[in-house]
């Protein structure tokens, strides 16, 4: 390689792409931008399915992709991404989930005027032409390419070796689920409130992000997470601009999985926001925001551990106690998975903390459970419904277990999961963390965290008391909707899933082991 | 406690686990059948309603028969190859972290399994009768056969991880059987209240499965209990512990005993199974399982100790004063279950009689609360004591069987308490003089609250309401108590024939004789008239004098017991105030969610569009600055560690 002499004499040198380990990002990518010449070029009438066939498409192909690739452990496109163990698990668990919730999103039997989306998000709320397009049956379909932008970035995100790369992903993932928040079919300024607030708050956060990276480049001079982690252990002169850009940067990735306090946004966007796209956006941005977090933490700052997990203890803590608290009160059942995630968030940043390899297989564990719980509790929600649309208020549940005893124990499998009850992945997962932290010399915020799943199992259990030990209300109220394949099959998956991770635990821990360890 | 250090040598190694094969290889079945009638059961909905009752008692008695079947083929079996191991399949196997899903029968379990498959198939039969009007009885059986399953995978699980899923699903099938009259806001309160506080227990179990795997690397009973002597006393304190705290949960011991009380609001059968003969006593197994992590801890075992006796005489007195009948027997419960707890903390001297005093308490109590469910059938489900009386004329069988239960509670000879609850205050003797006059004590407040439960009820003048008409209760009623009763009369004597249960378990505990100051039948005379003159005090107070239909107001103490001690009063205190001052205080900080009525059911989709309104108003900023704070902590935490 003759390097510095071709720079000199100022020629390109095209760079090398190792495109079949990247195919599942590129694949996803392509397909969405051949998603949006469909929404050019193709007829009204057809692009709907069109639409699913590409996204469909593009998911599997996609997963094929990332299991023919595995054992890769290399570090790739001009060394700002890593495809290793972590990096594919990471990204089928993401795939996984993203086919769940496209499955959820495609549903169009539950809501009487079509799918969950506004028919022309761009028709003001109320007007009159939001009562035609309605009319005229007209079905949102630009919601498919911004789907799959997001889970191309998403699919970016834990593999980024720089913090330049993270960043371009960041915001890739980010921008088109600010506006799916928007899309709502009902509700819409509720809808369109939590849009807003979400690409502020999202904005504000991604500049802390990006300053942390400034400082980070003044200490090292570089941004790639090894050239960190290698000029860390060289000198520790400016510690100052090292404590400040890696505080900085926690905020940003801080405020994508939702933890105190950074987490207020979240019970506002998860509740305006169209329910088919929460699950989407609980599930998938939590797996790649911790995968980016965890990357971050074990690979750059994996040596200076003694500085920050004090930092993270207090976070962990803080964000096991804001969202099991909260939750306590909520009676909107939007609201209380919201807060339950926040809590769960606290309970995987155990796994973060103990910065060992248990930590690292359990926290991934621990997002695929969580994951799959929370498409299909997601998924559920959307089910019951009322004329005004969902009913998402606690007392409209009373009784269901009676009326639909189905939907009403796949639920309550989903809560005990989240509450850790033996023989759900939950249990399995919070085992694995929790363990982890203790023999990472974590013991305190394990103590805290089993006492705080201890009380979570109380609101949790509240629900299922509402469903099954309640009467139902006196007027009819709302009734579970039939709904078709998609969300059948997406819930059907997602009980599976849970029992299995449950009881033959085996399965996804050897997937999680063999992940091994971060590449540098 | 020069006796107590003597202890630590004589317990024996942990025998070694044989595969098990031929008729062993049976042990799945045990589980497996009861599992399978609850899955039925549940699943089957309404075309099971017919024969779902046959079901669920075909189910328990044919658990009961493999149980019998492997009791003799683990006679025959020399003493070092009873100790059965069936590997099911690999659970978890992550590097070294290896949880095989594997089953352990030995002298231990085989015995909680005869117990609760044997008690279980009685009550199965009973229910057929108790619940015959129910309409939703196949339901009721389906929750029976999940607890037996689930009871029994958590005595035969041979790791703590596995024992953890049985928990917590006897946990699950006590929490849908208290609630099973759901419509009944007692039975629906008492059933959250059951499973929060187990939550409480669970805490302590899931922090002491940690820590073994932690400190041994292991969860299973043999790398865990072979190894205890390798780890450090603060180890092995912190451990028991956290098991002593998972024991108070299920097992009613001060300070988390205030849900069995209230549990009484469940159907009766379920109280006689589950929150007399068995599930509650999961905690005294969990100890006596845990016996070298105990015997290498003293400081644990004291506390064993202390909240034994604690628990004891809390729950003697909280049944003097109970009017219920169901809520007089729990504080016994409670009482009795304490007896044990207290004997399992003395060491190798106690965990045989600690068993031993389980099972004829597993008789003598399902006994009694299958009668008091038979009177109750016979009163219109009325339970309040001070409108019964004389009932022995018109209920005879009822009367004499649970007539064995009372002579057996109070250890009068030769019904089965005297041995087991004798054994107990001798072994208490030899650990100090203080403990042991504490279960004398017990044993005479006992007799006299017994006493007083038996004359309300079946002797004194009659006080019934107008409207009832007591009558004895069918035959597949009576039957089941009248085996019970049998069991109540004779099972002490047996079990106790040539220190036969003792040396049964010896392999498994370990044993040492207490030693005494006085005779063995010194001690038993001593015992023995502090119960009599207990009973006469009883019999003085209640027969001679008429029962008042309504309470008297009573002495501080008696309100105090009827209270339940404050038992609640504390819990709200300590727990539920600061929860909800914290809840409120967190919740106004916030300032969105302005309605902080916990369970507010008012604002529905009004509440929702007004939510919208304010989300309008803009507190983006807000979010903000909360984010600027957070960022603002997480910097000052990083610069704290640098100082």
């Amino acid at each position: 390689m003759n390097g510095t002499l071709a720079a000199a004499a100022g020629s390109f040198e095209i760079p090398t792409l190792e495109y079949s380990a990247l195919a599942p990002i590129l694949i996803v990518l392509g397909a969405a931008v051949v998603g949006v010449l469909i929404e050019s070029f193709v007829a009204q009438a057809m692009r709907r399915n069109a639409q699913l066939v590409v996204t469909f498409a593009a998911l599997v192909g996609a997963f094929v992709a990332v299991v023919l690739a595995r054992g890769t452990q290399q570090i790739v496109a001009l060394g700002s991404v890593a495809i290793d163990g972590p990096t594919l698990f990471m990204q089928g668990s993401i795939l996984v989930l993203a086919a769940m919730a496209a499955l959820v999103m495609a549903e169009r039997q539950v809501d009487p005027a079509g799918d969950s989306f506004a028919p022309r998000a761009s028709a003001l709320p109320g007007s009159e032409d939001e009562q035609a397009f309605t009319r005229l049956g007209w079905l949102q379909t630009e919601v498919w390419p911004l789907f799959l932008f997001s889970v191309g970035g998403m699919l970016l995100f834990p593999a980024s070796t720089d913090l330049l790369t993270m960043f371009v992903a960041l915001e890739v993932l980010s921008l088109p689920l600010y506006i799916m928040a928007g899309l709502a079919r009902r509700r819409r300024l509720l809808s369109q409130e939590a849009a807003l607030k979400y690409f502020m708050l999202g904005a504000f956060s991604s500049a802390f992000f990006l300053y942390g990276t400034a400082l980070l480049y003044g200490f090292a001079g570089t941004v790639s997470l090894s050239g960190i982690a290698d000029a860390l252990t060289k000198s520790a002169d400016n510690m100052g601009l090292v404590l400040g850009g890696l505080g900085l940067l926690s905020v940003g990735l801080l405020f994508k999985i939702s933890a105190a306090p950074f987490h207020q946004w979240t019970p506002d966007v998860y509740q305006g926001s169209p329910t088919s796209v929460t699950g989407f956006m609980a599930a998938c941005t939590k797996v790649a925001a911790f995968g980016a977090l965890l990357r971050v933490m074990y690979v750059a700052f994996g040596g200076i551990r003694w500085d920050w997990r004090p930092m993270m203890y207090v976070i962990a803590a803080l964000t096991m106690i804001v969202g099991t608290i909260f939750a306590l009160t909520q009676t909107d059942i939007k609201r209380l998975l919201a807060y339950s995630s926040i809590a769960q968030a606290g309970f995987m940043l155990v796994g973060v903390i103990a910065t060992n390899q248990a930590g690292l297989e359990g926290t991934m564990v621990y997002l695929l459970a969580y994951g799959v719980a929370t498409i299909g509790a997601f998924a559920i929600v959307t089910l019951v419904r009322d004329a005004s649309g969902e009913a998402t208020h606690l007392s409209q549940w009373a009784g269901l277990g009676k009326r639909s005893p189905v939907v009403a124990s796949a639920f309550a499998l989903f809560l005990l999961a989240f509450a850790g009850i033996p023989l759900t992945s939950g249990f399995t997962a919070k085992f694995a963390v929790f363990t982890a932290g203790i023999s990472g010399g974590a013991a305190p915020v394990v103590v805290i965290g089993v006492v705080a799943s201890a009380v979570a199992a109380f609101f949790y259990v509240r629900v299922i008391v509402v469903m099954f030990f309640n009467e139902p209300s006196a007027d009819s109220g709302p009734s579970v909707v039939v709904p078709s394949a998609f969300t059948t099959l997406a819930i059907t998956v997602a009980v599976a899933i849970t029992v299995v991770i449950g009881v033959l635990p085996q399965v996804i821990f050897n997937l999680a082991s063999q992940a091994g360890l971060f590449v540098r | 406690m020069s006796s107590f250090s003597g202890a630590v040598t004589l317990a024996v190694d942990a025998p070694v686990a044989v595969t098990a094969s031929g008729t062993f290889s049976l042990i799945w079945l045990l589980i497996g059948l009861p599992l399978i009638g609850a899955v039925i059961l549940l699943v089957g909905g309404r075309r099971t309603n017919a024969f779902g009752h046959w079901l669920g008692v075909l189910a328990s008695a044919a658990s009961f028969v493999v149980a019998a079947v492997l009791f003799f083929a683990m006679l025959a079996q020399p003493l070092d190859g009873r100790t059965q191991r069936q590997h099911l399949f690999d659970w978890i196997s992550v590097g070294t972290f290896k949880v095989p899903a594997d089953l352990r029968l030995d002298q231990l379990s085989m015995t909680f399994v005869l117990l609760i498959t044997g008690v279980g198939t009685l009550i199965h039969l009973y229910s057929v009768g108790y619940m015959s009007h129910d309409r939703d009885r196949r339901k009721f059986f389906g929750y029976l056969n999940l607890f037996v399953a689930s009871m029994l995978l958590l005595v035969l699980a041979d790791n703590y991880l596995l024992l953890y899923v049985g928990w917590e699903g006897v946990g699950l099938a006590s929490y849908l059987l208290i609630g099973f009259w759901y419509f009944k806001e007692t039975a629906a309160v008492a059933s959250k209240k059951a499973f929060i506080v187990n939550r409480v227990g669970d805490v302590g179990l899931s922090l002491a499965v940690m820590l073994m795997f932690v400190t041994f690397g292991s969860v299973t009973f043999d790398g865990v209990l072979a190894r205890a002597s390798q780890a450090s006393e603060s180890q092995l304190t912190w451990i028991g512990l956290a098991l002593l705290l998972a024991a108070c949960g299920k097992s009613a011991q001060f300070p988390l005993q205030s849900w069995l009380l209230d549990a009484m609001a469940g159907p009766t059968p379920v109280s006689a199974l589950i929150h007399a003969a068995t599930m509650v006593t999961a905690g005294v197994y969990l100890i006596v399982r845990s016996n070298a992590i105990f015997d290498a801890a003293p400081t644990a075992q004291t506390a064993v100790i202390v909240i034994g006796a604690i628990t004891l005489l809390m729950g003697a007195v909280i049944g003097c004063a109970k009017d219920d009948i169901k809520k007089a027997l729990a504080g016994s419960t409670m009482s009795q279950i304490g007896y044990m707890v207290l004997a399992a903390g003395l060491g190798p001297v106690g965990y045989a009689f600690a068993i031993f005093h389980l099972v004829v308490h597993g008789f003598f109590k399902a006994d009694m609360f299958l009668g008091a469910g038979s009177v109750m059938h016979g009163m219109n489900d009325q339970v309040n004591m001070r409108r019964y009386g004389a009932l022995r004329t018109v209920m005879v069988a009822t009367w004499l069987t649970f007539g064995a239960g009372y002579l057996a509670i109070m250890g009068i000879p030769p019904f089965a308490g005297f041995f087991s609850k004798d054994n107990i205050i001798e072994a208490a003797f030899s650990r100090g003089i203080l403990v042991g006059l504490v279960t004398v004590v017990g044993a005479g407040v006992t007799a006299f609250y017994m006493s007083r439960l038996f004359v309300m009820t079946f002797h004194s003048t009659k006080r019934w309401t107008e409207d009832v008409h007591p009558h004895e209760s069918p035959m597949i009623m009576v039957v089941p108590i009248a085996i019970l009763a049998l069991l109540s009369a004779i099972g002490g004597l047996v079990l106790n024939w040539n220190n036969a249960i003792v040396s049964w378990l010896e392999p498994v505990t370990g044993f040492q004789e207490p030693e005494l100051a006085v005779s063995k039948l010194g001690m038993e005379g001593i015992s023995l008239v502090v119960v009599l003159a207990g009973a006469a005090l009883g019999w003085m107070l209640y027969d001679r004098r008429p029962v008042p239909e309504m309470a008297p107001a009573g002495n501080l103490l008696t309100r105090a017991a009827r209270a339940d001690l404050y038992g609640d009063a504390v819990n709200e205190a300590v727990f539920m105030r600061p929860g909800q001052y914290l809840t409120r205080w967190l919740v106004w900080f916030d300032n969105r969610v302005v309605d902080g009525a916990v369970n507010g059911v008012a604002a529905t989709i009004g509440g929702l569009s007004g939510r919208a309104r304010r989300l309008q108003t803009g507190f983006t900023r807000s979010y903000a600055l909360s984010m600027l704070g957070g960022a603002a902590l997480v910097a000052i935490a990083l610069v704290l560690v640098r100082l």
